[in-house]
């Protein structure tokens, strides 16, 4: 068990070192840099303005000599400062995450209530009517571009129904619970729509292959009831491939989902990644992608703990083996 | 299969989950009157007047600061913090030698007596001369620090008046809206290492200090990303603003900016940085009869840039046929309802030095034959142009891509040409890679569309200077992407800079405008207009056209 957690452990920190250079590098290739942008937006910035500023922020040097020295102080836990935001990295996501976990957190525990149940409703009523509407609302589920459900939503509950704010994440001035609740409803149905489509589908598909299992075909002989099947001898099994699926969508989890924060100007960390690439912010981008990358391997790491514990046969000397 | 168990736990859940959403969904609560939400489509990446320009900043500040001398939206310049501008006749400009000998001049100001910091402190000449000094500083981040070279001393005449001494004489002396003061009592501490100061200035760490703002307002709460709430500052030393609270909302896509104006999430979209035209008139066909609808064009010039190392384009009868085959007025009408007017060169008609006998180009389709023709591209095969060499007339333009207007132009374009027998190819990017290297490396075989953000008299040294074409000696630097060189053009610009006597001033700019028109390095094609779409009970709000935002003059804005 330690052998393993700690070839994870060394495992991730390549990846990361490799992740950052990658990304740093990538962004140092976009054309212009952060003084460029500055330039195109400020006729009064003369040639001489860029150059100093270039030299003031560093961008006069070699990208690999800038990495370094981003590296070095990360190293010591200075991440650097946002030049999107004018505040130190550590700080702008700080602010960020928490509202990222909330919408996207509830977002998925709601995705998954919905998916579940309905998955195996479907599963246990393959080709049926129901089945084919279930389906059907799974499609459109997947196939309806995020900006336009958004816009779907803001246009029936906040404009025409007045019932919900159409963006933002709390009045400005209000503090309360519900507040920021009515203000997350229309962000979490979007991503919840988005995403309890391909659940379902996921939960529905395995659980169908696991009703053709030999032992549930000897549990229904033995004559167990239907609910009992499903509980105590199926969902377990079922539940294995859906697992992989929301373990690869925790980096997800943490890196935000762009358009929904956009649409409803929730301030989130995928808003905030997309900007700073945009605008050459190298450290906010940098450390943004890195916390995802962390998220993600630890999001796989404990996908392997869940395999363990939905499936007996399988110890975690045998997932290192078979790396 | 299903069996009673299994219907009742769906039941159950159906009923948890709606409750779950029923709760959650409550009436909103809306603005009182005495606030004005607007919104607009990108949030203040910092919120210190030096460092770093950009148009969201400017609108914000705005409202809680005031420049010392700007330009108001009849486009003259004014005093804003400062009690007359300097001119020869009031004594207040006086031409002076620096001391190496060159043509210098010397102008006087005197500061509001009654102005303040929203602290109290009095705003002295003690804040300018920090600010100089400060501006001066190579580490200090300033991003334009030209104003603060040129000056080389400030003399303290008393707590409220000083005296710069510059060292060039140009005409434009009187406008230092260059020079954003800061307060000395809050930032002095702050400066304490330039090098940090960007990180350190206090309207980054502690924006909501009172003493940091002048204005009608000031910054009371900042949620960076998502919204600024602007208080009535209780300092402020003129017109009491109707507005106790102003909010300021960054909603970037202009989809969802429209629905929270729908919804009564905002109450106003600011046409400085808001819609497009073509995306604000779809949306005044629905919602004019709940919103007032104003276009005001201004100094934004869309135009081509024609590479004139490309031989074919180097032929100015070549440029004037482009011209003449473009109908930009159809353009105007049908894209754009008539709200961007055509513009005939770099200059807009609403600044003073406009000249309105600037040669001109109408739609002609058949001068513009006869122009190709005498270019030599007079060989027609199936449809297209060619030369005596069997060369064909294929022409490339690029523009943004994404952006939608210049999209539908460029398209419009692409078929006008094709009636005089040009055949134009559309090649996009985004604009990162447009702007970032395409543009400014001139990257581009033939013609780009984009467009140049100007303020009133600007002399345009930087894109028709013969010294200022990018090019890799240069480090890429300058922005007259043409490669336009024209000897004449050049002392023009010099001159135009220090000759200022009305008549001979006003000749050169006359002369500048009509040397653009005939050797035509770009190709003019309108001025943009910005949206201001307001709710019909806000009056007060004056489009200005310029780089000097509305806001300016935020105490006049009022609810009926």
């Amino acid at each position: 068990m330690f052998r393993y957690i700690a070839g994870r452990l060394l495992e991730s920190i390549v990846v990361l070192l490799v992740v950052s250079f990658a990304v740093y590098g990538l962004i140092g290739l976009m054309p212009g840099d952060p003084i460029d942008l500055m330039v195109q937006g400020d006729p009064n910035l003369t040639p001489e303005d860029a150059k100093r500023l270039k030299a003031l922020y560093g961008l006069d040097q070699p990208i690999i000599d800038r990495y370094l020295a981003w590296l070095g102080n990360a190293a010591q836990g200075d991440f650097g400062y946002s030049r999107n935001h004018g505040q130190p990295v550590l700080d702008v996501i700080g602010s960020r995450i928490g509202n990222t976990i909330f919408l996207l957190g509830i977002s998925l525990i709601l995705s998954l209530a919905i998916a579940i149940p309905i998955g195996i409703y479907a599963a246990l009523r393959p080709y049926s009517p129901l089945d084919y509407a279930i389906n059907m609302f799974c499609f459109a589920g997947i196939s309806i571009p995020p900006f336009w459900l958004a816009l779907l939503l803001i246009i029936l509950f906040s404009v025409t129904l007045g019932w919900l704010p159409a963006g933002g994440m709390a009045t400005v001035g209000a503090s309360g619970l519900l507040d920021r609740l009515e203000h997350a409803v229309l962000p979490v149905a979007a991503l919840t729509i988005a995403s309890v489509g391909s659940f379902t589908r996921f939960m529905r598909a395995s659980m169908i292959q696991t009703l053709r299992q030999d032992y549930i075909r000897t549990a229904r002989a033995k004559g167990v009831s239907t609910t009992r099947m499903v509980t105590h001898h199926a969902l377990q099994n079922a539940l294995i491939p859906l697992v992989t699926v929301i373990a690869l969508s925790f980096g997800t989890l943490f890196s935000g989902a762009l358009i929904t924060e956009t649409m409803f100007s929730w301030l989130g960390m995928g808003k905030m990644i997309y900007d700073a690439i945009l605008g050459n912010d190298y450290n906010l981008a940098l450390v943004g992608l890195m916390i995802a990358t962390v998220l993600t391997l630890a999001g796989n790491f404990l996908a392997d703990i869940g395999y363990v514990w939905l499936d007996p046969r399988v110890t975690i000397a045998s997932r290192a083996d078979k790396r | 299969m299903a069996d009673k168990p299994i219907r009742n736990f769906f039941r159950y859940w159906m009923c948890a989950l709606a409750l779950v959403c029923g709760l959650a969904i409550a009436p909103p609560a809306f603005a009182a009157k005495d606030t004005l939400v607007i919104g607009i489509s990108q949030f203040p990446r910092n919120f210190n007047p030096n460092i770093e320009s950009m148009l969201a900043k400017s609108y914000v500040l705005a409202m809680a600061r005031r420049q010392i001398t700007i330009y108001d939206p009849n486009w003259k310049l004014i005093c804003l913090l400062c009690t007359e501008l300097p001119t020869y006749k009031n004594g207040r400009a006086k031409n002076e030698k620096t001391a190496d000998g060159k043509d210098g001049i010397a102008v006087t100001y005197s500061l509001l007596p009654q102005a303040v910091w929203g602290d109290g402190t009095p705003i002295t000449v003690k804040d300018v001369l920090f600010t100089w000094q400060a501006g001066r500083h190579k580490q200090s981040g300033f991003g334009n620090s030209e104003l603060f070279e040129r000056i080389t001393s400030i003399d303290v005449i008393d707590d409220k008046t000083f005296t710069l001494h510059v060292n060039k004489r140009t005409c434009d002396f009187a406008g230092i809206s260059g020079l954003e003061l800061l307060p000395a009592h809050i930032e002095e501490a702050n400066f304490a290492e330039p090098v940090e100061y960007r990180k350190r200035s206090a309207y980054e760490t502690d924006t909501t200090n009172p003493g940091l703002w002048y204005g009608p307002y000031r910054i009371a709460e900042v949620v960076s990303g998502s919204h600024i709430v602007l208080e009535r500052n209780p300092k402020w030393w003129g017109q009491k603003p109707a507005f106790k609270r102003i909010i300021v909302k960054a909603i970037e896509n202009t989809a969802a900016l429209t629905a929270n104006l729908l919804s009564g999430d905002i109450d106003y979209i600011a046409g400085e940085l808001g819609m497009t035209v073509d995306q604000a008139l779809a949306f005044e066909k629905r919602a004019k009869d709940k919103f007032d609808f104003e276009y005001k064009s201004g100094l934004i010039y869309e135009h081509i840039d024609v590479n004139l190392d490309n031989p074919v384009l180097a032929d100015i009868r070549m440029r004037r046929a482009l011209l003449h085959a473009i109908d930009r007025n159809a353009i105007n009408q049908q894209l754009f309802a008539g709200h961007q007017p055509v513009a005939h060169g770099q200059t807009n008609p609403l600044d003073t030095v406009y000249n309105p006998d600037t040669p001109k180009y109408a739609y002609d389709p058949k001068q513009a034959k006869a122009l190709l023709d005498a270019a030599g591209w007079s060989v027609i095969k199936q449809g297209i142009r060619h030369n005596a060499k069997g060369e064909r007339l294929q022409l490339e333009l690029m523009t943004t891509a994404g952006n939608k207007s210049r999209e539908l132009v460029q398209q419009v374009i692409q078929s006008q040409l094709k009636q005089v027998g040009i055949d134009l190819r559309l090649r996009n990017e985004p604009a990162r890679v447009f702007f970032g290297d395409t543009v400014s490396q001139r990257k581009f075989p033939d013609m780009v569309m984009y467009a140049w953000v100007s303020a009133p008299q600007n002399i345009p040294r930087t894109t028709l200077y013969s010294t200022q074409v990018p090019t890799p000696e240069n480090n890429w630097s300058g922005q007259n992407y043409p490669g336009y060189r024209n000897p004449v053009m050049d002392k023009v610009l010099d001159d135009v800079e220090t000759v200022c006597e009305d008549a001979p001033q006003k000749k050169l700019w006359h002369d500048m405008q009509r040397l653009y028109a005939e050797d035509l390095p770009a190709l003019p094609l309108y001025f943009r207009a910005n949206p201001f779409i307001m709710p019909k009970w806000l009056k007060g709000v004056t489009p200005t056209g310029h780089q000097f935002t509305s806001p300016n003059w935020v105490e006049t804005w009022t609810a009926e």
